[in-house]
């Protein structure tokens, strides 16, 4: 009698230390998720800051180019401004401004299309390679932030990782959309 | 991307136990036939040492085999800024905490790899003959199946494996010469044999000889399907599977062959330099269970099919080509979110600057160009990164760009009285007055007269008034507004 009692008790407490554990396993699992969406984020902040820094630059080559021009550099100049300001907003803000940015970096770059001579600037060429890159990088920056946040998102919605996440208040994130879809894609050379 | 990671590990760990009961065992039969009482322990423990021995050399050597393949120069963002755009790209895209080490290989040959058995020692490598043949969307194609390599673990777990390998196949070799040397007199100096069972020591052969063919099987079937995850990661980076296979077509469709590699560095290779020499077409078709690499015309085919850039679609594309296969691990897919491709990016590919060696086919160029120059051609950039070499003689203001068609206007003298808002002015409107060449740059520059004689601005040249050597006319030279 005594014993059986003992062994219900030890059965008990074994139970109870293996969900604990699983707790801190689910847990844990749920903090790193959140960090390497937060870190993923910071990435698009820091090739974002990049782009705008880069702008500029790639104004100043081409200005002495395109003398007819004002009216694509005053967008793009604009553009920039409002994407800048947007810089602390939430993922969807940011998104909208960006995507503004894109559009007026689109046509800036269909008009360099009728400058023959700036395309073969080698300056030029420089900074359309890191241009390029830039836009790349963000893609990719958002490709890897969408990425983790739907794994974090499944987490949080999924059974068991659900119950833990709404006890200790893990909030879904938002994944960054860049508007307008079609305008994102790299102008394409027509001839 | 990270779930791959983690059963891609687990996955290592069961082929690793594999291989290491296959030498537990070698090492045990061969201990137990021909050693002392306890025997079977003592080749045990002489199969561990072995292991560890050439486990330790490997760690060691990793790193440097970057080296071994010959004049490889480490670049810079300054010295060759795209190949380390694309790489920067790749690794923000897969998520990787640290960029790797970029190295050219100086060779004329197309292929690229991969080293780094510590994450933290990672580096990829391409021949100068791959950024100088590959566009844009086809290197990054190749940097991001290399960054997969490396994402993945993929150099570690080859090299610890190849290290298993080896040393079973040291074994049995030793085991076998050992026993060709002495005859069939077991009775000689290994003389404590003769206690041993016979049936063990035919047993002991007989898995002497299947062990390392059993290895191999294992080792060179594990490699081919990373190959093909690699594949599979590599598009789902880039999204952009065209790049890779475009790649792949031209890496294999090569004849130069990489001057320098052995025999354990070319599994590393993007395609296995070994079957690239073997010449024929049909010898790249070549297939057998002792590649390390998947036949390329398979790779490519399966990259054109993909219709998605998720593990599901590449899983899928791959039953269709080859109806069977568990190329994917179950637990990836069961994500079904659709991954669109993405398009292509327009843009040529630039040449890495600065320290780079210029190859054979560059020097000899550039030579040409000189004499060109000095034979008084123009040279005429084009958008689409052709430069054209006009002939003094052409006797024409515009050509077609012969690469993508664009009409180009040679550069020439405009007349100074129509130089009003109009930039289309064409020449010889206005013949005896002042003539007008506006620069464009800094650099070299050439245009031609209103005789038609070809005149060159060096980027040094910073007078307003320049004389036509052939008609002696005064040419007025313009600046274009400094940028404030």
């Amino acid at each position: 009698m005594m014993w059986s009692i003992l062994i219900f008790i030890g059965i008990l407490v074994a139970l109870a230390v293996i969900l604990f554990l699983a707790v801190i396993g689910i847990y844990n699992g749920l903090v790193g998720l959140r960090n390497r969406v937060k870190n993923a984020w910071s990435q698009i902040d820091v090739q974002l800051k990049r782009r705008h820094d880069l702008i500029p630059n790639l104004v100043e080559t081409a200005k002495g180019y395109m003398q007819h021009e004002r009216e694509t550099f005053i967008r793009v100049t604009e553009a920039r401004a409002k994407a800048m300001g947007a810089g602390a907003g939430s993922p969807r803000e940011v998104g909208q401004a960006e995507a503004g940015l894109s559009d007026a970096m689109a046509k800036f770059l269909l008009t360099v299309e009728n400058y023959p001579e700036l395309k073969a600037n080698e300056n030029f060429l420089r900074l359309q390679e890191e241009l390029t890159s830039t836009e790349n990088r963000i893609a990719y920056a958002r490709q890897a932030y969408n990425d983790d946040v739907l794994l974090y998102n499944n987490k949080i919605e999924m059974f068991p990782s659900n119950i833990i996440a709404g006890m200790f208040q893990f909030l879904k994130s938002e994944f960054f959309q860049i508007e307008n879809v079609k305008e994102r894609e790299t102008p394409q050379v027509k001839f | 991307m990270w779930e791959l990671i983690e059963s891609n590990k687990r996955r290592s760990f069961w082929i690793f136990i594999c291989l290491f009961l296959v030498l537990v065992t070698l090492g045990g039969l061969i201990g137990a036939s021909f050693l002392p009482p306890d025997g079977a322990w003592w080749g045990i423990g002489l199969a561990m040492l072995l292991t560890a021995i050439l486990g330790i050399v490997a760690y060691w050597a990793g790193d440097d085999i970057v080296m071994s393949v010959g004049h490889a120069t480490m670049i810079t963002k300054e010295s060759s800024p795209q190949l380390y755009n694309i790489v920067e790209e790749m690794q923000i895209a897969a998520g990787f905490g640290r960029m790797p080490e970029i190295y050219i290989v100086a060779d004329d040959a197309l292929n690229a790899f991969a080293t780094g058995i510590r994450p933290e020692k990672s580096a990829i490598a391409v021949t100068s003959g791959l950024v100088e043949n590959l566009s844009r969307d086809e290197l990054q194609g190749v940097v991001a199946h290399e960054m997969s390599h490396i994402v993945n673990r993929d150099v570690l777990f080859m090299t610890f494996s190849g290290v298993l390998l080896g040393s079973i196949t040291m074994m049995s070799e030793g085991l076998l010469r050992g026993l060709a040397y002495t005859g069939g007199s077991r009775r000689s100096k290994l003389g404590s044999a003769s206690r041993s069972h016979p049936a063990l020591l035919i047993a002991t052969i007989v898995f002497a000889l299947l062990a390392p063919l059993l290895a191999k099987i294992f080792y060179f079937a594990i490699s081919r399907k990373r190959e093909y995850l690699a594949d599979a990661t590599a598009v789902r980076l880039t999204r952009y599977p065209e790049g890779l296979a475009g790649a792949l077509e031209k890496i294999a469709g090569t004849e130069n062959s990489l001057a320098n590699y052995n025999r354990f560095t070319a599994p590393l290779f993007i395609i296995d330099p070994q079957e690239l020499t073997a010449a024929g077409e049909e010898n790249k078709e070549l297939f057998s269970i002792g590649s390390t690499h998947p036949p390329v015309r398979e790779r490519i085919q399966i990259l054109r099919k993909l219709s998605g850039a998720s593990f599901r679609d590449y899983q899928s594309a791959f039953m269709n080509l080859k109806k069977s296969g568990d190329l994917i691990p179950e637990r990836m897919l069961r994500d079904k979110t659709s991954v669109p491709l993405r398009q292509g990016a327009p843009g040529p590919i630039q040449p890495p600057y600065g320290s780079v060696e210029p190859t054979k086919k560059q020097k000899s160029r550039d030579i040409g160009d000189l004499l060109m120059a000095v034979g008084g051609f123009i040279f005429l950039p084009c958008a689409c990164g052709l430069r054209i070499k006009v002939p003094p003689t052409i006797g024409k203001t515009s050509l077609p760009c012969p690469r993508c068609g664009r009409i180009l206007f040679l550069p020439s003298v405009t007349a100074a009285v129509a130089q009003q808002d109009d930039e289309q002015v064409r020449k010889g409107t206005a013949d005896d007055d002042t003539l007008v060449y506006e620069r464009k740059s800094e650099s070299w520059e050439s245009f031609s007269c209103s005789c038609g004689y070809p005149i060159q601005l060096s980027p040094l040249f910073h007078a307003n008034v320049i004389q036509c050597r052939n008609c002696k006319k005064k040419i007025e030279i313009r600046y274009p507004e400094t940028t404030r």
